[in-house]
């Protein structure tokens, strides 16, 4: 079997709000100072989901890791190889710059189709930085394949794929004929950590880069100018900032002087 | 201007979803006296009409077929794209939730259009439909317009409000078709028991991070939620200890969790996140208890208490108690 994970190299999500910094004339985040991208962590889970489904269904299964951004990207997809990952797939273009859901969902769908054998792609269940969720859901609609979201487990046997999907209140188990696509959530747990020797194997894999051209894509179709959805204004929401510190010179005092400012509030 | 908008209903219980009313209250004002549809699917669907033109409707799409009332992305894209079609609608609504965001990115790939997801506020003027949603895991935010129509967006329960007076007591009936064919099957399902009050519809949320040490720190916190009310309050978790596995996931608040609105949220050794933020900065009064009185979840309380939780919830349990 042939696997896809898509990755996405964003800004650390664990930047502190107090470096997160926007630029309001270009609409676009200010990448921190001396805080390195990462992969997006969803992304990771996917991956790993991957791996999990590899290791039963056994050697013969390929993954490729797929990542649509700039070279700088190489290292999201490093990461991912280093997971277990078997190859990379880079795709570069300033024509994909720019764009939103759609175009992103266009341009991995493009590289899917020129892979050619794929049989199933794993996606995080939305790229830590935008939080749309929509990519996954639009290679599964560009594709004409099936698609499940938000998984905690993913099981791979007889041409179906069985998603365990997180429910506000539950789970449940959707089967699906392959080829499909997976969107995969945190419920899953934590993606492997390589090791050092598969850090040093991950540099020898093979990464292909690919453009607009080289996927038949109109660079019309992508990135700003395919874009549907168009953004207007980025900007840093205000929070309330008027906490009420309550002071007590032991827990004793602090629990009765909340619970006085609480009633004095009517909250309570 | 006078726009037609179309929602995507959902119906619990036999009515529309509380969610639903926000959604047409919403769509009442941005059609400003153009045309106001909803989509009702499932077996009590014909029942919950009435409420959906008391609620903001003009015209109901209603697929009164049992097959609907288990959520199958195929069959519900082929009737939210029937409506769509009948309909031509200007934006297309639909809630934030395991169905919304399911469809609406389907929806918009189908129609050849755009989604914003999870969207805080949507409005219309000169330059058409715009939707403001929460991004960078809730410290930023984005408004986004639309190159395409129609515009499709979900939006987060409780932003919206429901009309405040009943809208017509009867509208439009359309039948859509039954149930078609779906790719998928659904092999099973197993139901998160949280017993007693739910999360959403608590007035009271006290919720636990990865400060409280470990999974027995949810005792203190069930403790605390006791003696606010059994009836009142309910128990929430952040994404890190519901990861970590000291609480069940369908008790976590936050972006990728539940939203919730309650009139009082304590958060208890929860650093503040924004992602967690997300699920909770909606709420009416929010207390934080936190050893780290650098921590952020301070910026958005109402009231902050730096201390550690085992000595303090103790007693302030016992005069929760006292205070009744």
């Amino acid at each position: 079997m042939h696997f896809v994970v898509c990755a996405k190299q964003i800004p650390d999500p664990e930047t502190p709000p107090a470096a997160f910094r926007i630029d309001e004339q270009s609409n676009e985040v200010v990448p921190a100072q001396g805080i390195a991208p990462v992969l997006s962590q969803f992304d990771g889970m996917a991956a790993e989901a991957a791996l999990r489904v590899k290791e039963t269904a056994g050697d013969d299964t390929k993954i490729t890791v797929i990542s649509m951004g700039k070279e700088s990207a190489q290292a999201a997809i490093k990461q991912v190889l280093a997971m277990g990952a078997d190859e990379g797939l880079l795709l570069e273009d300033d024509a994909f710059e720019g764009g939103d859901s759609y175009t992103t969902a266009t341009v991995l769908s493009a590289a899917i189709e020129k892979l050619g054998d794929v049989d199933a792609v794993f996606c995080g269940r939305q790229a830590a930085d935008w939080d749309m969720g929509q990519v996954g859901l639009g290679i599964s609609e560009l594709m004409n394949w099936p698609g499940s979201i938000i998984a905690s487990d993913v099981q791979v046997a007889d041409g179906k794929m069985s998603v365990k999907r997180v429910l506000a209140d539950g789970f449940e188990t959707v089967e699906v004929p392959m080829p499909a696509v997976v969107t995969v959530s945190n419920e899953l747990g934590e993606p492997r950590y390589p090791k050092l020797q598969q850090i040093m194997q991950a540099a020898r894999k093979t990464v292909n880069t690919m453009t607009a051209a080289d996927l038949g894509l109109d660079a019309s179709s992508v990135g700003a100018a395919g874009a549907r959805l168009k953004l207007e204004r980025l900007f840093i929401p205000e929070v309330g900032g008027d906490c009420d510190m309550i002071e007590g010179e032991s827990p004793e005092e602090q629990a009765q002087a909340l619970v006085a400012a609480l009633r004095e509030a009517k909250v309570l | 201007m006078a726009q037609d908008i179309l929602v995507i209903g959902e119906v619990e219980d036999g009515a529309p979803a509380s969610v639903t009313a926000e959604l047409l209250g919403a769509a009442r004002r941005l059609a400003d006296g153009g045309n106001v549809s909803v989509t009702l699917l499932g077996a009590a669907a014909a029942g919950a009409a009435d409420a959906a033109f008391a609620a903001g409707a003009d015209r109901a799409y209603v697929g009164a077929d049992g097959a609907y009332d288990e959520f199958q992305p195929d069959q519900w894209i082929a009737a939210a794209q029937a409506a769509v079609e009948q309909a031509s609608p200007a934006a297309v609504l639909m809630a934030q939730s395991g169905i919304g965001r399911d469809l609406a990115p389907r929806l918009a790939f189908r129609l050849d259009s755009a989604a914003a997801m999870d969207c805080v506020a949507v409005e219309s003027g000169d330059g058409g439909f715009r939707a403001t949603r929460p991004c960078y895991g809730g410290n930023a935010q984005a408004t986004y317009s639309f190159a395409t129509s129609p515009a499709i967006a979900t939006v987060r329960a409780k932003s919206q409000e429901p009309l405040a007076d009943p809208h017509s007591g009867a509208g439009e009936t359309v039948e859509l078709a039954a149930a078609g064919e779906s790719r998928g099957t659904i092999a099973g399902r197993e139901q998160a028991v949280s017993e007693g009050l739910q999360l959403q519809d608590a007035s009271m949320v006290v919720s636990g991070g990865r400060g409280l040490g470990g999974p027995e720190g949810f005792e203190v916190m069930e403790a605390l939620a006791s003696a606010l009310g059994d009836d009142k309050a309910a128990v929430g978790a952040s994404r890190a200890a519901c990861d970590l596995g000291w609480y069940p996931v369908s008790q976590q608040v936050g972006l990728t969790g539940k939203v919730v609105t309650p009139d009082l949220y304590i958060a208890v050794a929860i650093s503040g996140a924004s992602q967690h933020m997300a699920g909770c900065s909606g709420s009416k009064t929010i207390v934080a208890i936190n050893r780290d009185e650098e921590a952020n979840i301070f910026k958005s309380a109402r009231f902050g208490v730096v201390a550690d939780y085992k000595a303090v919830l103790p007693p302030l349990i016992e005069a929760i108690k006292a205070a009744g």
